[in-house]
C-alpha cells in the first residue's frame, strides 16, 4: 500500500490492520510517533491524517490508504509548525518529552486553521493529549504564542538564575530523543511477561513443549528456573524480596510468572489459557486481613506482615492543651502514569552485558542486574534512554533484570515493550495511607503537640517501603514548631500492587491528615488559618521534631507574607461571591509542607567530572538521569558558571554507568541540591587547576573559542588533560529508636493557596486558581523551577480528586483519571530564594515540594467553601456529596 | 493471525458478512483497539476478524429527507459537532463535542457508539431523545428498528450477525423544537460519564406541548424517562420539580466512578437544571 508521510509517498507492506502506529514507527521507522496506552487514551500518538488530529494507535493501516500523514518529523517543514517548535522550547512546554509529538501535532490541527487561538480553544485541541509532567499551562502557553516564534528568537543567557531552555530540548520538539522503545538492535529478539491475573495464588507449571511446538518463532519460556544468578531484587540491600519470575507463589495481580521469548509475531500470538498452569487460589490480604492475629506471613522473614515501622518521639516543654482536633484520614493507590510504558533492550557483549532502558536510578539497576545475572557490577553497563516520565516509578527495575537474563541465556539481544495495562498493573504505586491522629494547640494558637499513627500499604513487596515508613513520621508534623511529637508509620505486607516511591515518599499523604487538623485548630482558636501557619511556621534557628537545628533557608515565613496578599483578596472574593446564594459555594484553602532533600539520615553522595583535553574539548561527565525535570540543563549551568565558561561549549556525556560516575538516583529532590554542588565542585576544581597552571588570579577571564582556552585574553597551551572532579554528600546523622538526628541536610518549604468552587448540589469541584509560594533556595533556572511547580500541582490535583487505582478495575488511562489539560487552573507561582548555603549558587530541590501542599490546600477550601471535611481522597463527586450530607446530618 | 477484509460496496459487504457472520465490522475503531488492547495485555482472545467499513461509499453523509434527517453510520463526531442542523439537534451536537477528545471525535462514528452498546454511550440519550431510528441492512433486505428495540443491554444490540447499521435517522416532528445535553464527569476532557442527561422540548404558548427526556449511564442502556416526560406536559420549562418518582427505571449501580445513592441523586439535578436551562434559551428566545 502507498501511504503519503510528511509530502513522502511510502510503500509499505504492514498488514491492513497494523496501527497506524506501528506502521509509522516499525516499518518507517518514524519513532518520534510515541505510544502511551494503544487505546486513544493519551494522545502520545497523536498524527495529523489530512489535517486532521487522530490517534495513530487507533487507525488501521488500510484506513491510511491514501491519506496525507503528518507527524512530528515533519512538523518542521511547515513555518509555523518550526515556530510552535521553538515556542515549546522557550516557555519549556517539553519536560520529559514523551508527549511533546503528540502535543504538537494537535496543535498544529488548531494552528492551521486560527494561527493565534484563545486559551480556551487551545485547551479544546490538546484535550486528548495526556501530560503527566508539565501542568499544562507552559504547552498552552507555547501554543498561544506560537506565531510570535516564526524567527529564532535570541536566546536568555545561560547563567545560574537565567531561564536557558532545556539542552534536551530540541531532540524532544523534533521527535528525535531515544526513549526505551525507540531503539534495539534490528535482530533482538521479543520479550513479553506473563502475569498473575490472581492476587494471591500457588501455581504450578506443566510441560511447555507443546506450546512451543505450536508457535514456531517462541523460542523459549523464561521461568525462575532460568535466572543465573538470585532470582530476586529490591532496593534494601537486606530485602531483596522480589522474585523476577515468581517460583509457584504469587503475592499481586501482576507477579510475573514467565516470559515468552521468540519472534515479535510469536510472543505476542500466544493466549495465556495455551499455558500450562494449575492454580490453587488464596485469600487476598489487604491491610486489615495482614495485621489481624493468625494472617498468613507473605514473607516469611516478616511475621506479623509489618514490613518497617517508623518512629518518632519528642517532648520538650509545651504550654497546655487547649484546642484539640482529630481526625481519621484515608487515601488510595496512585498511579504514577508516566505517559512512556516501561521499554528497553539488553544485549550481551561476550562475558558483558548492557541494558537500554527507561530508568530514574542507572547505579541502582546495575547492581539489581548483576546480582540476578550473578556477574560483578562491572560485567554490566546500564544506558538510559531519554525518560518519558518517572515520578518516582521507574527508581525499582522493572524490564531490566529479564531482559538481561534472557539476553545473557541466549546470547542475543532482547527487547521488551510494555502495555500500558501491564504497566499498571506490575509497577509501583503510591502508598494508600490510614492514617488517625491528634493535633493540639494552646490558647493562642501555638501548636503543642501531634500524634499520629499511620498505616500504609505497602503491598507485595517491600520496594521503597522502608523510606516511606521512614520519611513520614520526620515531616507529620510539618514545617511547624511543635513541641511534643509522637508518629509511628508502619508498612504492612499485603496482597495489593507493590508500593514504593512517588513524588513525596508518604509526605503528601501525612500533609493531608497534619494540615486539615492544623486547619480545625485554627478554626478553634479564631485564628485565621493562614495567619495560623505564620504563627508556627519553622523558622532558621529552630529545632525539628528530631533535634536538628535549622540554620539556614527555612523560607516559610517568606512563603507565607508573599501569599498574604493573594489570600485576603482571594478570601474577599469569596465572600462576596458567597454573598449571593446559590448552590455553587466558593472556598479558599491554604496548607503549607516541608521536604527534606536527599535520604533520610544516610549517605547519598554524587560525584561530577568535568574534562578539558588537550584540543580543547570540554566534557561535562554528568551521570544524573534527567526524568524531564531538567537535571542535564540545570546541572550545566551551575558547572558552567563554577568554571566561568558558557554552556554552549560543553560537551555532555550523560547517564551511562560506563562513562559517568555514580550521581545517585533521581530522587528525593536530591538532584539540584547534591549533584548540583557535584557539579558546581567539579567545575570550581577545574577552574583552580587552570588558573594555577596560568598563575591566573581568581577573577580571571576564561574563554574557549575553535578549541583554543584564553585565560584574560591569552591563550594557553594544554599539555595534558586537565579535569576537575566534584563529590557531595550531605551531612546527616542516622535517626535513633525515637527518631532523633539529622535526617536532611536541607528542606524544601512551601504553601500553596487553592481557591475553588463547589457545586453543592453535585458534589463537583472547580478549581479557579492556585498560588504557591515555594522556597528554593536559589533557582537556577526558573523556568524548570515553574515546571515542577506546574507538574507536581497537576499530580497533587489528580491525588486530590481524582485519581484511584483499583487492581482489575482501574488499569488504563480511561478508568484511571489523571488530570487534562482542563483540569489545572491558572497558577502564580511566586519563587522565594532564602539560599542554602550548602546547595550550588544556595539552591535546594523543588520536584516533590510542589505537590506535596496541592492536596491539603484543596481539601482545606472545600471545607472553607461548605463546611464538609474530606476524609477520603480522592474527592470523587460521590464523595464531596456524602460529605456534605453528612454535615447536614451532623447540624 | 487477523483477517481484514476491506469491501468496495455494500452488496460485497453484506455478502461477506453472510458468508462469515462472525466479522466484526470495523469503522473508526475507537472502541474495537481499545478492547484489543485490554484483553491483549491479559493474554486474553480478542475479535481479529474484521470487516472494514471504511471504503463503502455513501455512510458519511449527514442528508435532509422530506420526513426524516439521516445520518450515514459512519459520520464521525466532528461532522456532526461541525454541522449546520436545526435545534434539536443540540444535544446531540453537544454530546459530540464531550466524546473523547478531538482525536476521537475525528475518528468515532455514530454508529460505532451504537453497536458498542456502552451504558455510558454519549450518542444514546440524545438520540433517544430524537425518537430516533436505526437501519439495518443485510442479502435479507432492509430493516429499521427504534433505538430501544436495537440496544438490548450492556453490550448487546438486536444487529444479527450477517447486518451492517448503515445509518441513523431521525424522524422530523413539525414544530420546531429545542434540546440540551448535560454531562458530568470527574475531569474535563477524556471522561466517561458518571451520568448524563438529554431533552427535546417542543413549547406551545411557553409551556411543554411535548417532552422526550432520557438518562444514560443510570442503567444497562440509557432510558426515556415516561414518568416525567408526562409530568412536564402541559408545565412551564423549570416549573416541575424532577423527584425520584421521575427517574422510573433507572437502575444505577456502584462502580469506581460513583456510587449507586449518587448517581441518582445527581440525574435529579442534572435533569431539573437542564430542564431550567431549556426554559432559560426558550424566555429568551420569546423574548
Amino acid at each position: 500500500m502507498i501511504l503519503t508521510v510528511n509530502g513522502v509517498e511510502t510503500r509499505c507492506d504492514s498488514p491492513p490492520e497494523t496501527r497506524l502506529s506501528a506502521v509509522l514507527r516499525d516499518t518507517l521507522g518514524l519513532t518520534g510517533t510515541k505510544i502511551g496506552c494503544d487505546a486513544g487514551d493519551c494522545g502520545a500518538c497523536t498524527v495529523l491524517l489530512d489535517g486532521a488530529q487522530v490517534c495513530a494507535c487507533l487507525v488501521p493501516a488500510a484506513q491510511a490508504e491514501g491519506c496525507a500523514v503528518r507527524t512530528v518529523e515533519g512538523l518542521a517543514e511547515d513555518p509555523l509548525g518550526a515556530a510552535l517548535q521553538r515556542a515549546f522550547l522557550h516557555h519549556g512546554a517539553a519536560q520529559c518529552g514523551i508527549c511533546t509529538p503528540g502535543m504538537l501535532m494537535a496543535a498544529m490541527e488548531l494552528l492551521a486553521r486560527d494561527p493565534t487561538p484563545s486559551r480556551a480553544a487551545v485547551q479544546d485541541a490538546i484535550g486528548g493529549v495526556l501530560c503527566r509532567c508539565t501542568g499544562y499551562l507552559k504547552i498552552i502557553d507555547a501554543i498561544c504564542d506560537a506565531h510570535r516564534f516564526r524567527a529564532p528568537v535570541a536566546a536568555p543567557g545561560d547563567a545560574v538564575g537565567a531561564r536557558l531552555p532545556r539542552l534536551d530540548g530540541a531532540a524532544k520538539v523534533a521527535g528525535f530523543d531515544r526513549y526505551g522503545a525507540d531503539a534495539a538492535p534490528a535482530d533482538a529478539l521479543w520479550l513479553r511477561p506473563v502475569r498473575s491475573p490472581h492476587a494471591h495464588a500457588r501455581f504450578t507449571l506443566g510441560d511447555v513443549t507443546p506450546l512451543l511446538a505450536a508457535h514456531p518463532g517462541l523460542l523459549r519460556v523464561l521461568t525462575a528456573r532460568d535466572v543465573p544468578g538470585a532470582n530476586s531484587f529490591g532496593i534494601y540491600p537486606d530485602i531483596k524480596d522480589q522474585p523476577v519470575f515468581a517460583d509457584g507463589y504469587v503475592r499481586y495481580r501482576g507477579d510475573c510468572l514467565l516470559a515468552l521469548l521468540g519472534t515479535r509475531e510469536a510472543v505476542e500470538a500466544v493466549r495465556f489459557n495455551a499455558l500450562p498452569i494449575a492454580w490453587e487460589m488464596l485469600p487476598p490480604l489487604d491491610v486489615a486481613a495482614a495485621l489481624a492475629p493468625g494472617a498468613p506471613d507473605l514473607h516469611g522473614f516478616r511475621p506479623g506482615n509489618v514490613l518497617t515501622t517508623g518512629r518518632l518521639h519528642c517532648e520538650r516543654a509545651a504550654p497546655a492543651e487547649v484546642h484539640v482536633a482529630a481526625g481519621a484520614f484515608e487515601t488510595g493507590f496512585v498511579e504514577h502514569a508516566y505517559i512512556e510504558p516501561e521499554a528497553g533492550y539488553a544485549a550481551r557483549i561476550g562475558d558483558a552485558i548492557e541494558v537500554f532502558a527507561c530508568t530514574q536510578a542507572p547505579y541502582m539497576d546495575r547492581e539489581e542486574v548483576a546480582r540476578v545475572l550473578g556477574l560483578p557490577q562491572e560485567s554490566v553497563r546500564i544506558i538510559p534512554s531519554a525518560c518519558g516520565g518517572g515520578f518516582g516509578g521507574k527508581l525499582d527495575v522493572s524490564i531490566q533484570p529479564m531482559i538481561a537474563i534472557a539476553a545473557w541465556i541466549t546470547g542475543q539481544p532482547v527487547r521488551a515493550i510494555w502495555t500500558r495495562t501491564e504497566s499498571m498493573a506490575s509497577s509501583t504505586k503510591r502508598h494508600p495511607a490510614r492514617i488517625a491522629a491528634r493535633a493540639a494547640c494552646d490558647a493562642e494558637g501555638r501548636l503543642v503537640s501531634l500524634d499520629f499513627d499511620g498505616d500504609f500499604d505497602t503491598g507485595a513487596y517491600a520496594s521503597w517501603g522502608p523510606t516511606v515508613a521512614g520519611r513520614v513520621p520526620v515531616h507529620a508534623s510539618g514545617p511547624y514548631r511543635v513541641p511534643r511529637v509522637r508518629a509511628v508509620a508502619r508498612a504492612v505486607y499485603t496482597n495489593n500492587p507493590p508500593s514504593g516511591a512517588f513524588r513525596g515518599f508518604g509526605v503528601p499523604q501525612a500533609a493531608i491528615a497534619q494540615e486539615a487538623l492544623y486547619d480545625a485548630l485554627a478554626d478553634q482558636a479564631g485564628i485565621d488559618r493562614l495567619e495560623f501557619r505564620a504563627l508556627n511556621a519553622l523558622r532558621a534557628g529552630d529545632t525539628t521534631a528530631t533535634g536538628q537545628v535549622i540554620a539556614h533557608s527555612a523560607g516559610l515565613s517568606a512563603c507565607l507574607d508573599a501569599l498574604r496578599p493573594h489570600w485576603r483578596t482571594l478570601r474577599t472574593e469569596a465572600a462576596a461571591f458567597n454573598a449571593q446564594g446559590g448552590a455553587i459555594r466558593r472556598g479558599t484553602g491554604i496548607a503549607c509542607m516541608w521536604y527534606g532533600i536527599g535520604n533520610t539520615g544516610m549517605s547519598n553522595p554524587s560525584t561530577m567530572r568535568i574534562s578539558l583535553d588537550p584540543d580543547g574539548r570540554l566534557t561535562f561527565w554528568n551521570g544524573a538521569v534527567d526524568i524531564g525535570q531538567g537535571s542535564t540543563t540545570v546541572l550545566a549551568q551551575i558547572a558552567a558558571e563554577a568554571l566561568g565558561l558558557p554552556v554552549a561549549v560543553f560537551a555532555l556525556v550523560l547517564g551511562d554507568t560506563a562513562l559517568t560516575a555514580d550521581a545517585g538516583k533521581t530522587s528525593a529532590s536530591r538532584q539540584t541540591f547534591v549533584s548540583g554542588r557535584a557539579a558546581q565542585e567539579a567545575g570550581a576544581a577545574l577552574r583552580a587547576t587552570i588558573l594555577r597552571l596560568t598563575n591566573a588570579g581568581a577573577d580571571a577571564r576564561l574563554a574557549l573559542e575553535g578549541g583554543q582556552l584564553f585565560v584574560d585574553g591569552a591563550p594557553v597551551v594544554l599539555k595534558e588533560a586537565l579535569e576537575g572532579i566534584g563529590q557531595f554528600d550531605p551531612p546527616t546523622v542516622p535517626l535513633d529508636a525515637d527518631g532523633q538526628g539529622i535526617p536532611y541536610a536541607t528542606y524544601g518549604f512551601a504553601a500553596q493557596i487553592a481557591s475553588l468552587d463547589v457545586d453543592t448540589r453535585l458534589g463537583t469541584v472547580a478549581l479557579r486558581r492556585i498560588v504557591a509560594a515555594h522556597d528554593v533556595g536559589r533557582a537556577v533556572n526558573p523556568t524548570l523551577v515553574e515546571g515542577q511547580i506546574h507538574g507536581g500541582i497537576a499530580q497533587g490535583i489528580g491525588l486530590a480528586l481524582m485519581e484511584e487505582y483499583i487492581p482489575g478495575r482501574t488499569e488504563n488511562l480511561h478508568d484511571y483519571l489523571i488530570p487534562t489539560a482542563g483540569d489545572v487552573p491558572p497558577i502564580d507561582c511566586i519563587l522565594i530564594e532564602d539560599p542554602e548555603p550548602l546547595g550550588p549558587f544556595g539552591a535546594k530541590g523543588i520536584g516533590e515540594p510542589a505537590l506535596v501542599p496541592t492536596a491539603p490546600a484543596i481539601l482545606s477550601a472545600i471545607h472553607d467553601a461548605t463546611g464538609a471535611r474530606l476524609h477520603r481522597v480522592p474527592a470523587l463527586p460521590h464523595r464531596v456529596l456524602e460529605a456534605l450530607n453528612r454535615r447536614e446530618m451532623d447540624r | 493471525m487477523g483477517r481484514w477484509l476491506r469491501p468496495r460496496s455494500m452488496q460485497e459487504a453484506l455478502a461477506l458478512l453472510a458468508a462469515d457472520p462472525a466479522l466484526m465490522p470495523f469503522a473508526g475503531g475507537t472502541d474495537l483497539y481499545p478492547t484489543q488492547a485490554a484483553r491483549f495485555a491479559w493474554g486474553q482472545e480478542f475479535p481479529d476478524a474484521m470487516l472494514d467499513l471504511g471504503a463503502l461509499p455513501g455512510l458519511a453523509a449527514i442528508e435532509e429527507a422530506s420526513d426524516h434527517w439521516r445520518i450515514g453510520a459512519r459520520v464521525t463526531w466532528a461532522a456532526l459537532r461541525d454541522a449546520a442542523l436545526p435545534p434539536e439537534f443540540d444535544a446531540l451536537r453537544a454530546a459530540a463535542r464531550e466524546v473523547g477528545g478531538a482525536q476521537i471525535q475525528n475518528r468515532g462514528t455514530i454508529a460505532g457508539n451504537l453497536c458498542n452498546a456502552s451504558p455510558a454511550a454519549d450518542g444514546v440519550p440524545p438520540l433517544l431523545a430524537l425518537d430516533a431510528e436505526v437501519e439495518l441492512a443485510s442479502l435479507r433486505g432492509l430493516r429499521r428498528l427504534c433505538l430501544p428495540d436495537f440496544i438490548l443491554g450492556n453490550r448487546r444490540t438486536a444487529r444479527a450477525a450477517d447486518e451492517l447499521v448503515t445509518a441513523v435517522l431521525v424522524p422530523k416532528q413539525g414544530d420546531a423544537r429545542r434540546s440540551g445535553f448535560e454531562k458530568l464527569g470527574a475531569r474535563r476532557y477524556l471522561v466517561i460519564s458518571i451520568v448524563m442527561a438529554a431533552a427535546t422540548l417542543r413549547l406551545e404558548q411557553g409551556r411543554i406541548a411535548a417532552a422526550a427526556v432520557a438518562v444514560g449511564a443510570c442503567s444497562p442502556v440509557a432510558r426515556r424517562l415516561p414518568a416525567l416526560e408526562a409530568a412536564l406536559r402541559g408545565t412551564r420549562p423549570g416549573e416541575l420539580v424532577v423527584t425520584p418518582t421521575h427517574l422510573a427505571g433507572l437502575a444505577p449501580i456502584d462502580d469506581p466512578r460513583a456510587s449507586a445513592a449518587y448517581r441518582e441523586e445527581a440525574a435529579l439535578v442534572v435533569l431539573q437544571r437542564l430542564l431550567a436551562r431549556l426554559g432559560d434559551a426558550a424566555g429568551v428566545q420569546a423574548a
